[in-house]
């Protein structure tokens, strides 16, 4: 178990910056109005504080109560607006920053929609599932307040330096090599308590893809007691992240007592060498006071700074695996062929808008023109080699080819290769070696979209999604009518089972369908097949867990629908498969009988003892 | 809110001493100020360098020390925050794993994960980075408030106005947001949802060419968790200019109160200066503590959440349980009924009277829907008989502690699950300490040993989440070897050679035999060549026992089973 696929890589963390800095782009003018309004609240601050001092010297000493109240006044008026800014910024930043996570969010969930099935065989889902909330939740976090305050913080602190200067450069000489010592401090610090950061990121995703494992195969747990032992494993992963999260926490919380000590180090510093200039004459004592409270002042928006830097830390860490997952390259689909719906007329065939029955492939030609070609489900293997991983070649050199408008099966030992021809066939692996083509087109020049449009499959795992009865078949072909769903239900025999249910069509199904049976999960699927009315069928192991009389029916049913038109059927129990029109027997990644049902029977070779196997009743 | 200080209770000295450094830090940085005007009032005023240096030197190491303090508050923050979390999410999983089918179809799977941990974080996080605001503003404005009470107590009476004003506002903020924080986390769990039934079902996703319409119905949850979380973290941010409004109407009160007592005398100039210094401290603390409270009220949502979870009924529980074991493996309905709510109109099992002897072999046939696999999974409890009862040797199946009924007994899901891992870990589930040769026997008896040795790296080789490289036939092989470690007095196949072809299903079938005679065996099964040869055969017709006998005996009586017969036998005769 003890297995985690998220490896570190060399990270950047430019480039993640310059990835970020992109979705505020789209944003930009919401942007300058926050930082405009940030400016105008902090201005109305600054300036506050400025003021007090002639407010006491020039109305409160000599006694000047209508100017006192002039001033009052105009001092409301500045921090009403400062106030009203301040309002204004967080709102529209609080807005903004929704709108750049939920497009982050968005982008990502689309993109991980183009990924090759091999990046979700090599990756949990609990993982990818953490890459949507903690870390973009890190992200949130720093948007919402740290934009802001950094450069609030940064005004103040550049209007208090420049201040300082005018008072007195040579004194202010010594806040600037402190400020830069902070400076490198800090980035020394981030990049140590960046790698923790990350690590306590990698090591949430491990824990939320074991829960999530974990509570999926909660069955099996309790049917084995393992509940100890998965226990013991939830506390190694729990243990590890609070190792990893103390410590990017002690460093980063380390910043801030860290700056704020210096600052008192600066300014006791500026205090001795200032009393030294005054006792040489060199400054009065007042400036000299002045000069020290600015200093003093300097350390509150340093400390806000170091602190928002802290928080910008752990987001970058959540947005570089956020980016990580975007630049994943997506399935390859060089294709230009498309499926278009035809109608012949004169012999001719021609595109037609209308669903009709018959589909043609579009094939554009070097003149810009394009030719149609009628899909008929003729699809040829020839010398394909082909591994989940480039070590282990599953099929080795296979050729084959199905006569179109057939029913086709693909039998064989476990393991054979059966699924992986499938698999082939819809593209959801790429080939190492040789070609297949369908309807005499190479399949990798037909887009994937159509290509699987053209294909109907149910495999041997069924899933179901939240929603009723009715969208999970109507999963087949969103703009079914509900006469379509019932109709596609009873061809796939599950209509009985559905109307008994408490709401019939209407009935909610929850966690992948959690109370129904296998089989009846199946009979779904099927249905969902069948209203997708599909030019070409794949059956892999469709109907594994229903009984065999139920079967008689669906097949029935599914052998009238799919009249005329190719149906691969990968099944072992042979009943299933024994009315096709071709039977291929496969073992080892390789064709070694293909025949009729009765052909075979009368060769007495595999598929006879596989077939005979079953009936060694009597 | 008791419960979550119990948590803190291990990590107490951690916490304590976070706090002392706090407390500490802060009356450090009290007395600099202090001792930066002993310097220049008396130092520089008398010209006397080496009192200006010895003072300097005293700023020093009041920094060094702040720094320290600072560091370690830092860091027992920390440890205290972070371990505290991994304590909660270590109680909450144990709770978790408790859960009835039932107890996790209420909260979903996608939600009991945002619970372990997001809403974990969140709670670490504000006691992490909360704590040394939450401690370091009270300080600072008991003091503050203290000086500016001894400089003026006319003046200082607008704190009496100030703070209530602001503990109002704050109030009203927090009532405002805290149902809006749970609704976002609500959101949360619905985008979670969509994407772990989206990765679930990538394949049928990609086979159906519907990217867009998944991204449709992401954009619609997304655009709801934008919305919600747009609202609450637009509600807490009203917090800062509430603040700021009452901290400038403050000053501007306090300058012409104050103006006004400076010209009838009753304040100096200089006082009012420090006054107004102590009052932005004052309302600076405020503003931290405030900033506190809404990261509380956030954390607190998050609490809740997770005490959903640790408050959860437990549907299956050991209550009745006596100190006893399996022996024999004698399996008896005695009438029961089962549905799976309580609500449900219909039965899903009705009045199943059953005796199964020890070491019998039982197969069980009959429609899709039948409710085969409910009836046996009322045998480990997976769940519990609504009315009658399940006996095991003579006792009721609630008279048995959990762990040893659920050791006694194995069963191949239909629905089988591996997990991601190597083939011998995902094997080691059956029994952890099984050797290697017991495993290779197992293996062999399942008929999963040659495929094992043809694997590259044999016994290690990874299976990938949730054996995504294993065909189907594979898969339930290897999932049959893992229930025979288990060397279980009752053994409960579910359907699970379906993918397996005869010649190998009836090489398992004779292993079975051979290796597990006094086994009681149950196998659910489509063929009629996975049961013919059982001791009985159970024929279920809608979730009542239609028929049972031998296959001799049904297939001269019963029209079901011959009809199944039927189907299953055609085109053999050739």
């Amino acid at each position: 178990m003890a297995r985690y696929n998220g490896y570190a890589r060399p990270k950047n963390r430019k480039k993640t910056i310059k990835q970020l800095l992109h979705y505020m782009g789209i944003y930009k003018w919401s942007m300058v109005l926050v930082a405009l309004l940030v400016c105008i609240s902090s201005l109305a601050n600054i300036m506050g504080t400025y003021l007090l001092k002639p407010v006491v010297n020039h109305y409160i000493l000599p006694g000047d109560i209508p100017g006192l109240l002039g001033m009052l006044l105009f001092m409301a008026v500045m921090y009403g607006c400062g106030a009203l800014a301040t309002l204004g910024y967080n709102q529209l930043m609080v807005h903004t920053s929704q709108k750049i996570v939920g497009r982050i969010r968005r982008d990502l969930f689309a993109h991980t929609q183009t990924l090759p099935l091999s990046y979700f065989d090599a990756h949990t889902h609990g993982e990818l599932m953490s890459r949507f909330t903690n870390d973009v939740d890190t992200l949130t976090e720093a948007l919402n307040n740290s934009f802001t305050l950094l450069i609030q913080s940064f005004i103040v602190v550049t209007g208090t330096i420049t201040m300082l200067i005018i008072l007195n450069f040579q004194l202010s000489l010594i806040v600037i090599a402190f400020l830069v010592l902070m400076f490198f401090l800090i980035r020394f610090n981030g990049k140590k308590s960046k790698i923790y950061y990350l690590e306590q990121q990698k090591y949430l995703g491990s824990i939320n893809s074991f829960v999530e494992e974990m509570v999926s195969g909660q069955k099996v747990e309790k049917v084995f007691n393992h509940e100890e032992q998965d226990f013991r494993e939830f506390c190694r992963r729990n243990e590890a992240l609070r190792q990893s999260s103390t410590k990017a926490l002690s460093y980063s919380g380390m910043m801030v007592p860290t700056i704020v000590s210096l600052s008192y180090f600066n300014y006791a510093v500026s205090a001795c060498v200032g009393g030294m200039f005054v006792l040489s004459g060199l400054m009065d004592l007042g400036s000299l006071t002045s000069y020290l409270v600015y200093v003093r002042q300097s350390a509150m928006p340093m400390n806000q700074f170091t602190q928002q830097i802290n928080f910008l830390l752990a987001a970058l860490s959540g947005a570089e695996r956020i980016f990580e997952m975007m630049e994943e390259s997506p399935e390859t689909d060089e294709g230009k062929i498309t499926l278009c719906h035809v109608q012949e007329r004169d012999g001719m065939l021609q595109e037609n808008d209308r669903e009709g029955r018959d589909y043609a492939w579009k094939v554009p030609q070097a003149d810009g023109s394009c030719r149609l070609v009628p899909l008929k489900g003729d699809v040829r293997f020839t010398n394909v080699v082909f591994g989940y991983t480039s070590e282990k070649k599953i099929l080795n050199g296979i050729s084959l080819y199905a006569k179109p408008g057939q029913k086709i099966a693909f039998v064989g030992s476990t393991g054979a290769g059966k699924t992986t021809i499938i698999n082939l066939i819809n593209r959801f692996y790429e080939i190492q070696e040789g070609v297949i083509t369908y309807d005499g087109l190479d399949l990798r020049d037909i887009c994937k979209k159509d290509l699987r449009r053209s294909l109907s499959m149910v495999i041997q795992d069924t899933h179901l999604f939240t929603g009723t009865i009715a969208d999970n078949i109507r999963y087949g072909r969103l703009k079914a009518s509900d006469e379509e769903v019932r109709q596609a239900a009873r061809i796939a025999n599950a209509d009985s089972f559905i109307r008994r249910l408490p709401e019939g069509y209407d009935t909610m199904l929850h966690s992948d369908g959690a109370n129904l049976s296998q089989g009846q999960r199946q009979l779904l699927a099927i249905a969902r097949a069948a209203i997708s009315r599909p030019p070409v069928l794949i059956l892999d192991e469709a109907t594994s867990s229903v009984d065999t009389r139920t079967e008689r029916l669906i097949e029935k049913g599914m052998d009238s629908l799919m009249e005329g038109r190719t149906v691969f059927v990968i099944a072992h129990r042979l009943s299933t498969v024994r009315n096709s029109k071709a039977i291929m027997v496969l073992e080892q990644g390789k064709i070694i009988e293909r025949g009729s049902h009765e052909e075979l029977i009368a060769q007495r070779g595999r598929y006879y003892r596989l077939y005979t196997g079953q009936f060694e009743l009597d | 809110m008791k419960r979550l200080l119990s948590y803190l209770k291990k990590y107490k000295t951690a916490a304590l001493l976070a706090v002392l450094c706090i407390i500490l830090e802060t009356f450090l940085e009290l007395i600099i100020p202090l001792i930066m005007a002993d310097m220049v009032d008396t130092g520089i005023a008398t010209a006397n360098q080496s009192y200006i240096f010895q003072r300097g030197l005293l700023m020093g190491v009041c920094a060094l020390a702040a720094l320290i303090l600072g560091t370690g508050s830092a860091r027992f923050a920390a440890v205290c925050g972070q371990g505290a979390g991994a304590e909660i999410r270590k109680d909450e999983y144990r709770k978790l794993q408790q859960f009835s089918f039932s107890n996790t179809d209420r909260f979903r799977t996608s939600s009991l994960v945002t619970r372990l941990t997001g809403d974990v974080t969140n709670i670490q996080n504000s006691i992490s980075s909360g704590l040394r605001p939450a401690f370091r503003a009270p300080v600072m404005m008991i003091t503050a408030v203290g000086v500016s009470f001894y400089i003026n107590k006319e003046l200082a009476a607008v704190f009496l106005v100030a703070a209530p004003a602001l503990g109002i506002l704050l109030f009203l903020i927090i009532r405002r947001v805290r149902p809006l924080y749970s609704k976002m986390q609500k959101s949360v769990d619905l985008v979670n949802r969509i994407i772990q039934e989206n990765l679930a079902a990538i394949r049928v996703v990609k086979a159906y060419v519907r990217g867009d319409y998944e991204l449709a119905k992401f954009e619609e949850v997304n655009l709801g968790l934008q919305t919600t979380s747009e609202k609450a973290f637009r509600t807490a941010s009203l917090n800062m200019p509430a603040m700021q409004l009452v901290m400038y109407a403050t000053i501007l009160c306090i300058l012409w109160f104050g103006g006004d007592l400076v010209s009838s005398g009753g304040l100096r100039v200089g006082e009012l200066t420090g006054f107004l210094s102590y009052v932005l401290q004052v309302l600076n603390s405020l503003m931290m503590i405030s900033n506190v409270f809404m990261m509380f009220t956030r954390s607190i949502a998050s609490w809740r959440r997770i005490c959903e979870v640790m408050d959860e009924k437990i549907d299956i529980t050991e209550e009745h349980a006596k100190n006893i074991s399996v022996t024999r493996g004698e399996i008896i309905f005695d009438h029961v009924f089962f549905k799976y709510s309580k609500n449900a109109r219909e039965y899903v099992l009705s009045d199943i009277c059953l005796h199964i002897e020890p070491g019998q072999t039982v197969g069980i046939i009959g429609r899709t829907g039948a409710a085969k696999s409910t009836l046996v999974q009322l045998i480990p409890r997976l769940y519990d008989a609504t009315e009658g009862s399940v006996l095991i040797d003579g006792h009721p199946v609630q008279d048995y502690p959990l762990k040893p009924l659920r050791d006694s007994i194995a069963m191949v899901l239909q629905k089988n699950t591996l997990f991601s891992g190597t083939v011998k870990e995902n094997l080691l589930w059956g029994r952890e300490d099984a050797s290697q040769e017991e495993i290779e026997e197992a293996c062999r008896i399942a008929c999963v040993d040659e495929f094992i040795e043809r694997l590259e790296k044999g016994y290690d080789t990874d299976l990938g989440q949730g054996g995504v490289n294993v065909s189907g036939g594979q898969k339930q092989r290897l999932c049959i070897a893992r229930a025979l470690l288990k060397k279980p007095r009752v053994l409960i196949l579910d359907d699970s050679t379906s993918a397996v072809d005869t010649a190998t299903e009836a090489r398992i079938r004779e292993g079975l035999a051979n290796h597990l005679p006094q086994t009681t065996k149950i196998m659910i099964a489509q063929r009629i060549s996975s049961v013919f040869h059982a001791d009985k055969i159970i024929i279920l017709e809608d979730g009542r026992i239609h028929a049972a006998g031998t296959h001799r005996e049904l297939l001269a009586n019963d029209s079901i089973y011959q009809e199944i017969y039927r189907s299953q036998q055609e085109g053999v005769a050739l």
